[in-house]
């Protein structure tokens, strides 16, 4: 209660920015994690310094076009905003046992109304996203042999427009509040009337910014998929893991454009007093809910198809196996792309839209269940017949397959709406969609992470910590959630900060319990990235090909040289590198050729940082700052046109030098 | 004919569904601990007909699909044991990644299952629909034409319900109760915030928005105090915005009228502009006379003083429409 109310009276300097608007002066959990923050930020700005790695960090990472390096850096961000996303998480949990019956718990209603809010937006945009646009920018352009993405500097700047958002998120959490209206922001409570603060404001501003970035990387990435394949990988060789990408970015550019539609209007409601959702001037906030949920169910699957991709790669590899049924794969992930936009009023089948609309967009969401039961058949019989290695990544791909056919089940009793009409909204349902987000998305980002990780850095992941990160996440969730599906059946809503009824009790507390297992799970990858990066001696890949991989990326070194290849390759077979292989391929040592290749520049960061200040000022109503950042954006844009200093060439010598390396490393390697 | 024939294979699915169902529910029971079965699941064992029908269905679902799931992750645990890379005596086909035969079972068998729930997801939507007047009150027990429903005006306030019963003239906030056997129309708005109506042992949820009314149809068969909620998250006092549901036999509904006709208290525009701010953990209250034209000002967003109502615009919108043309 005590950070609700902000002064009315706007300023000139400042606009509804004031002393008050400092939120972690008056909550002493907001104080902790502000000094907690504090303490790492100058720990590491120290660190840095002492090392004298600014000028090299700036160099060679923020302003890097290097799709490997943009990748890294997105997944660095997803793990630092899971870390946030997941305290939110806990602490719900934690606050729901602590404020039972009579006891209030440590968190008033506006305080927790915000934090699974907050949980929500953080979770989608801020991790699910990057670990997606992560993993795609480090594998597509090698699985495909390409040398970088198509637009390598709107990589670099979409990069930076996500980062905006996911600052402008955090800084929520100490100047000012953030929304308290839920993740999709549903009017009329995000309305001016129903949200009279600012934190609705962040919650759009942060979105739209990060949008852009994602809307770009859509873009980006249907281009280089399209236009950038090595010669003789036509659509139907390629690997399935670019081909879920190209779905993927097939949805973001259909779908994002109407998120940003519905979130400006929602804008013009707030600011300039439109009634576009306001039932008082005529408007109708159906019409919102419609809007969102037609960019909210693509953008599941724009989370899901590329982890469906990344179990389609671990799975022929580590079965050493071919992939059974490929064609069948890319039909059941082209229908399901098609599909996912006829399904989004199944969100709200209880708004009253009437028997036969309600039937067809349940009937539409059973159907999706085929390609996508398709697909588990197929790595099923994948692993038929085949001499399977229970590495890391394959842990992770069984524990996903168990997992997500019972969250698959779950879904599709959703999809029957007079089912619906007693699970909407409920703890069922938050059950079911983290039954599919971590049983699907997170378990398959960790199998990903733990089979590309040695292609990115060169060394393996300890396996003894992976395997106790493991264990706890599957343990951890199905602790956590199962006893939510049975909260669900005893009829608790979603969202409640309070219960009193003694039956609930239990079920709260084991799923607390399993969130703590699951911070262990996350612990013990923290760990597991320590321990791995401390022996990475011990755990050096020389061969660039550890697990005896089938596609491209597996037949450069690991890390990959700036230009991927030093000459294309040139495809036979949907496992190109396997074929490669098979046929006895004799790497090329001698004959190279300058490689043109595009040059690191400022302005992404530049531009993205511009965006910051404008979101900010946009939020507070400081309306100076807003002209100021938006000129000081549209003139930077401007110069950056002028820059016509944008590529290089890397010698022939050069790249001789870089393969005489690896030549070098490869013999090491065989000893 | 075709109509007929479509009714009787209707009914066929239906009484199958219900049977299965019925035997399933059991089966679900047994084969789940028994303290788990202990607590009160109540969309397992609700109390009103609609909810039970809801219920069922719910079920009947899901065993339609254990049919598919059970064996692949049964397949899928066995496989992961059986072709690890220790067990040399497992067979290896390396190339092998087609078979005709086994890609038609894969697509087949989910999409046969899909066909079956598809049927029965058609047939009930329409027969569940909360819009649709009740046909029955329970199973084998239909309902004459002419049986008047009892009318309940449900209005989300910030945070609380208030309930108007335009048959008896009286009103309560955060109480509603029903005679068993008897259908109740629900008639839902909301001045401001979305919420949602939600009385698990009664009938699912449905949405009530300003300026527009949705409808519930339900009956309660079995006598007791059940619990509301509201079901979409409307704000700050949203967690305390439940309520007490009584079905009561005939005897008791009338007392529970007869004790809001004692109250001596009138819901006029004034008294309920005062009840529309927001409270958290507003008791029950009961009024005793309400203002016979304030659940249309209400559901027309015009009870404050001065406001052109909704439904007055839109007939105003339509003749200078009609007069355009």
């Amino acid at each position: 209660m005590a950070i609700q109310t902000y002064a009315n009276e706007t300023s000139i300097v400042f606009g509804k920015l004031n002393l008050n608007s400092l939120a972690f002066l008056h909550d002493p959990i907001l104080m902790a994690t502000f000094v907690g923050s504090a303490v790492m930020g100058v720990a590491v700005f120290v660190w840095v310094t002492k090392h004298g790695w600014w000028g090299y960090l700036w160099r060679e990472w923020l302003c890097s076009i290097d799709h490997k390096k943009i990748g890294i850096m997105y997944i660095i961000m997803a793990i630092v905003m899971l870390l946030r996303g997941f305290a939110d998480g806990l602490m719900m949990r934690t606050h729901q046992v602590a404020s039972f019956g009579e006891a209030d718990g440590y968190l008033p209603p506006h305080h927790y109304d915000q934090i699974f809010t907050a949980h929500g937006v953080i979770m989608i945009f801020f991790v699910a996203m990057p670990m997606i646009s992560g993993l795609m920018n480090i594998i597509v352009p090698l699985q495909i042999g390409a040398r970088d993405v198509a637009f390598p500097f709107l990589n670099n700047f979409s990069l930076w427009m996500t980062t905006s958002g996911a600052v402008l998120i955090m800084a929520s959490l100490f100047v000012g509040e953030f929304a308290t209206t839920g993740w999709l922001a549903y009017p009329p409570l995000s309305g001016a009337e129903g949200s009279p603060g600012i934190g609705v404001d962040y919650y759009i501003w942060a979105l739209q910014i990060a949008g852009v970035g994602t809307l770009l990387t859509g873009i980006n990435f249907l281009v280089t998929i399209i236009k950038m394949r090595a010669p003789g990988m036509t659509m139907m060789r390629m690997p399935i893991f670019c081909w879920t990408a190209l779905c993927t970015n097939i949805l973001i550019v259909a779908s994002f454009p109407v998120l940003t539609a519905a979130l400006a209007l929602l804008t013009l409601d707030r600011y300039i007093g439109t009634n576009f959702f306001t039932a008082d001037g005529g408007g109708n906030a159906m019409m919102y809910i419609n809007i969102i949920w037609i960019w909210g169910h693509p953008e599941v699957y724009i989370l899901i198809l590329p982890i469906f991709g990344v179990f389609s790669e671990v799975v022929p590899t580590l079965c050493r196996k071919r992939l059974f049924g490929y064609t069948s794969m890319v039909y059941a992930t082209v229908v399901i792309t098609v599909l996912s936009y006829l399904v989004w009023l199944h969100h709200f089948f209880t708004m009253g839209s009437g028997a036969s609309v309600n039937a067809f967009f349940g009937l539409a969401t059973m159907i999706i269940s085929i390609p996508t039961g398709a697909k588990l058949f197929n790595w099923l019989f994948t692993m038929y017949r085949g001499r399977i290695r229970y590495t890391l990544p394959m842990m992770w791909t069984v524990a996903f397959m168990v997992t997500f056919t019972v969250g698959g089940m779950t879904g599709v009793m959703l999809a029957v709406p007079p089912a619906d009409f007693l699970l909407h909204n409920s703890l069922f349902l938050i059950a079911h969609f983290h039954n599919v987000a971590i049983g699907g998305v997170v378990f398959g980002f960790f199998a990903g992470f733990n089979f590309w990780f040695p292609k990115v850095t060169g060394f393996k992941l300890d396996e003894t910590w992976g395997k106790v990160s493991f264990w706890c996440w599957l343990i951890g969730y199905w602790l956590a959630f199962t006893p939510l599906y049975i909260l669900g059946l005893m009829g608790i809503s979603r969202r409640m900060s309070q219960f009193d009824d003694p039956a609930l009790y239990p079920w709260l507390v084991i799923a607390a319990i399993g969130a703590c297992i699951i911070a262990a799970g996350i612990l013990a990858f923290v760990i597991q990235l320590y321990v791995s990066i401390r022996d990475r001696e011990r755990l050096r890949d020389l061969t660039g090909d550890p697990w005896n991989g089938r596609t491209l990326e597996w037949s450069t070194s690991s890390p990959p040289p700036p230009y991927n290849f030093a000459f294309t390759p040139v495809i036979h077979d949907q496992d190109a590198w396997w074929d490669m292989k098979q046929r006895g391929y004799v790497r090329p040592t001698s004959g190279f050729i300058p490689i043109h290749m595009p040059k690191n520049t400022a302005a992404g960061a530049v531009l993205g940082a511009l965006s910051t200040v404008l979101g900010f000022a946009l939020i507070w109503h400081i309306w100076w700052m807003v002209v100021v950042s938006f000129v000081a954006l549209v003139v930077s844009t401007i110069v950056h046109t002028f820059n016509f200093d944008r590529d290089y060439y890397i010698a022939a010598e050069e790249v001789s030098d870089v393969e005489a390396d690896r030549t070098q490393q490869l013999a090491n390697a065989d000893v | 004919m075709v109509t007929r024939s479509f009714g009787r294979t209707q009914l066929d699915i239906r009484r199958v569904a219900t049977n299965f169902s019925r035997a399933a529910r059991y089966s679900l029971l047994a084969i789940l601990p028994i303290w788990l079965s202990g607590c009160d699941m109540v969309l397992l064992k609700p109390s009103g007909d609609i909810a039970r029908q809801q219920s069922d269905l719910m079920v009947t679902s899901v065993y339609l699909m254990l049919l598919i799931v059970v064996p692949v992750i049964v397949a899928t645990l066995y496989f992961a044991w059986h072709y690890r890379e220790s067990n040399t005596d497992a067979e290896y086909t390396p190339e092998w990644d087609h078979s005709t035969q086994l890609e038609m079972f894969i697509w087949a068998i989910p999409l046969m299952i899909i066909i079956a729930l598809g049927a029965m997801t058609w047939i009930t939507t329409h027969t569940l629909d909360p819009f649709r007047p009740l046909s029955r009150i329970g199973p084998d027990k239909p309902i004459g034409a002419d049986t008047e429903p009892l009318e309940i005006q449900a209005i989300a306030l910030e945070w609380k319900w208030l309930f108007i019963y335009p048959q008896h003239g009286i009103a309560v906030v955060n109480e509603v109760a029903a005679p068993i056997d008897v259908p109740i129309r629900f008639h839902n708005t909301s001045p401001r915030m979305m919420n949602s109506l939600f009385i698990p042992s009664l009938a699912g949820m449905i949405y009530a928005m300003p300026g527009m009314e949705t409808q519930l149809n339900a009956v309660i068969n079995e006598p007791g105090d059940y619990y509301g909620v509201s079901g979409n998250y409307s704000g700050e006092g949203y967690s305390d915005m439940r309520f007490r549901f009584h079905g009561h036999d005939q005897d008791g509904f009338d007392a529970w009228v007869e004790a809001a006709r004692a109250s001596g208290e009138t819901l006029d525009a004034a008294t309920y502009l005062k009840l529309a701010e927001p409270s958290i953990k507003h008791p029950v209250q009961r009024f005793s006379r309400v203002q016979p034209d304030l659940y249309r000002r209400i559901l027309n967003l015009c009870v404050e003083a001065g406001k052109v109502c909704m439904d007055d615009m839109h007939s105003g919108a339509g003749a200078h429409h009609e007069s355009g043309h």
